[in-house]
């Protein structure tokens, strides 16, 4: 049973694709790299995956999960850090599922909260208010919270971006335990030794799907190369695709 | 003669008790709206809003008098039609949302003020856009009462979206669907504590009880609990020593009850524990880590 399912899937903004007729599968508890240039619509299908972007055509299926067992970390999250929240409490919202509007947090909920901000590494912080960390130190509350949603399938967003080697180390740690409990984990990313070293799977993307396979196949300098020369900007006067489907597009 | 001066007025006038009453429901519901309007950065939409609320309520005037209730229906429908229109202009436009409602805010404002005049006096007119929290009788006291109740009920029920909404929506869009409905319930409570206020600061000022005891809490604490009952208590504070100011010296209640808050703003911005002035000037010698 696969934990996603794309199904000539389009995604884009004004009409114009920013992911262009993707097909495939990824395999419960797989560990997928998604790689590609600037603009080559990374951010854009795990938006379409999580669902705050509709497909303009085809559609993606999450293999019987609710949009709830999805964790989603942003590129650049629209976080408000001068608002005044506490490290605690704000890992705590990662309790959402099964707290929902009203529900307490008690003695159990409080023990993984602090648990999880311990596995992040910030023991001590727990009262600080948000506003006060840096960016790698605010990386490790996101994925504090990502640990809490206790999520089946996990879609990163560029996680390592603008963070030092010893907090990539320690969260790349937490990427791959999440591997090993039989999570679904795809991660947008540019380090390509990275990528080679600890993700069995990848998705060049550029628009369209350029290479999809055991990483060793397709992280080749050719499938690269393809991938540069994609052309970023949209075409203002571009006709409607004849790649899509016709019933859909009468619809 | 303390007494006299600070007890003394409550205990022998009635409309000086009820003139307290309210100013104290006011501060319990007005303030953690501000506290929220300030930290989602919508401190001058809360004063838009104000204004734009005044032809609404301007109606209700006419039709049945000073009756906070019919006031009150008026301008949650007229605010809620600029909140509305504001945002289907910006939204089909291109034009930013503030300018969108500056525009219909004024317009608002001007019409209002237009009704008031062409029908009532110019007393009207001084009540409607300053408010007389002196005059006020046992009815419009219990409808204050019941809209301050009311917004800490609902208040109570959307907190928790409302506070994530604020701090990362993007992360309540991917969890749940309360983020919306919070929202325009938020936006709902803003309206009808704007009203609320009317009857005892008037449109030009109703707003002043809302967001100055925020900013004067945004001084003292970094925690939103904290922040909430400071301002509560500021409101209240500057409700009680404005009405004794006003029925001391004669200056009219409601800028008597905001030039207190002021004061305390003031008093915040210099001594401050978070961020006020005198603190940065001398924040005394470093720590060690």
């Amino acid at each position: 049973m696969a934990a996603l399912h794309f199904n000539n899937v389009t995604l884009g903004y004004d009409r114009h694709p920013a992911v262009h007729h993707l097909n495939g599968e990824v395999a419960r508890g797989a560990l997928v790299a998604v790689i590609g240039p600037n603009g080559a619509g990374k951010s854009t299908l795990l938006r379409g995956i999580v669902g705050i972007l509709r497909p303009l055509d085809g559609s993606i299926h999450l293999g019987g999960l609710d949009s709830r067992d999805i964790a989603y970390l942003p590129q650049s999250a629209e976080i408000d850090r001068s608002f005044p929240i506490s490290v605690f409490d704000f890992v705590g919202t990662g309790l959402w599922r099964g707290t929902g509007l009203f529900g307490g947090i008690g003695k159990a909920a409080r023990g993984k909260i602090l648990g999880a901000i311990g596995a992040v590494g910030l023991n001590g912080f727990e009262n600080r208010p948000i506003g006060t960390l840096s960016g790698g130190q605010m990386q490790r509350v996101l994925f504090a919270r990502v640990l809490l949603q206790d999520a089946s399938l996990i879609v990163l967003d560029e996680p390592f971006n603008a963070i030092d080697s010893k907090t990539t180390t320690d969260l790349l740690a937490l990427v791959k335990h999440w591997h090993g409990e039989g999570r679904t984990v795809l991660a947008a990313l540019h380090d390509m030794e990275m990528v080679r070293n600890h993700f069995s799977e990848t998705l060049v993307l550029a628009r369209g799907p350029v290479a999809w396979g055991p990483t060793a196949e397709v992280l080749t300098p050719e499938n690269l190369l393809v991938a540069m020369r994609m052309c970023e900007a949209f075409d203002d006067t571009a006709a409607a695709c004849a790649g899509d489907d016709i019933s859909s597009r009468a619809a | 003669m303390l007494y006299d001066a600070l007890i003394g007025p409550f205990t022998e006038f009635e409309f000086m008790r009820r003139a307290l009453a309210a100013v104290i429901a006011l501060s319990l519901a007005g303030a953690p709206i501000g506290v929220f309007l300030m930290l989602r950065r919508m401190s001058l939409v809360g004063d838009a809003m104000a204004h734009a609320i005044l032809p609404g309520a301007a109606v209700g005037f006419l039709l049945s008098g000073l009756n906070l209730f019919a006031m009150t229906a008026g301008g949650l429908i007229a605010g809620f039609a600029v909140a509305i229109l504001a945002g289907v202009v910006a939204r089909s436009t291109g034009l930013k949302e503030d300018a969108s409602l500056a525009t219909f805010y004024l317009a608002s404002l001007a019409l209002g003020v237009t009704i008031v005049s062409i029908k009532g006096t110019n007393i009207d007119l001084l009540h409607v856009l300053f408010g007389n929290i002196l005059a006020m009788d046992d009815q419009t006291l219990l409808v204050v009462a019941f809209n301050a109740t009311v917004t800490l009920l609902v208040l109570a029920v959307i907190y928790r979206p409302l506070v994530i909404e604020s701090v990362d929506p993007l992360f309540l869009r991917t969890v749940s669907r309360a983020g919306g409905p919070a929202h325009l319930a938020f936006l709902a409570l803003v309206v009808v504590n704007l009203v609320n206020g009317f009857q005892a600061l008037g449109t030009l000022l109703a707003v002043g009880l809302m967001i100055l005891p925020a900013g004067i809490a945004r001084f003292w604490s970094r925690d939103l609990t904290v922040m909430i009952c400071i301002a509560v208590v500021a409101a209240a504070i500057s409700g009680y020593a404005g009405l004794v100011l006003s029925f001391q010296t004669r200056v009219p209640s409601g800028p008597a009850i905001i030039l207190v808050a002021t004061m305390l703003y003031i008093v915040s911005v210099l001594f401050g524990r978070v961020g006020g002035i005198v603190r940065q000037l001398f924040p005394g010698r470093h720590l060690e880590a």
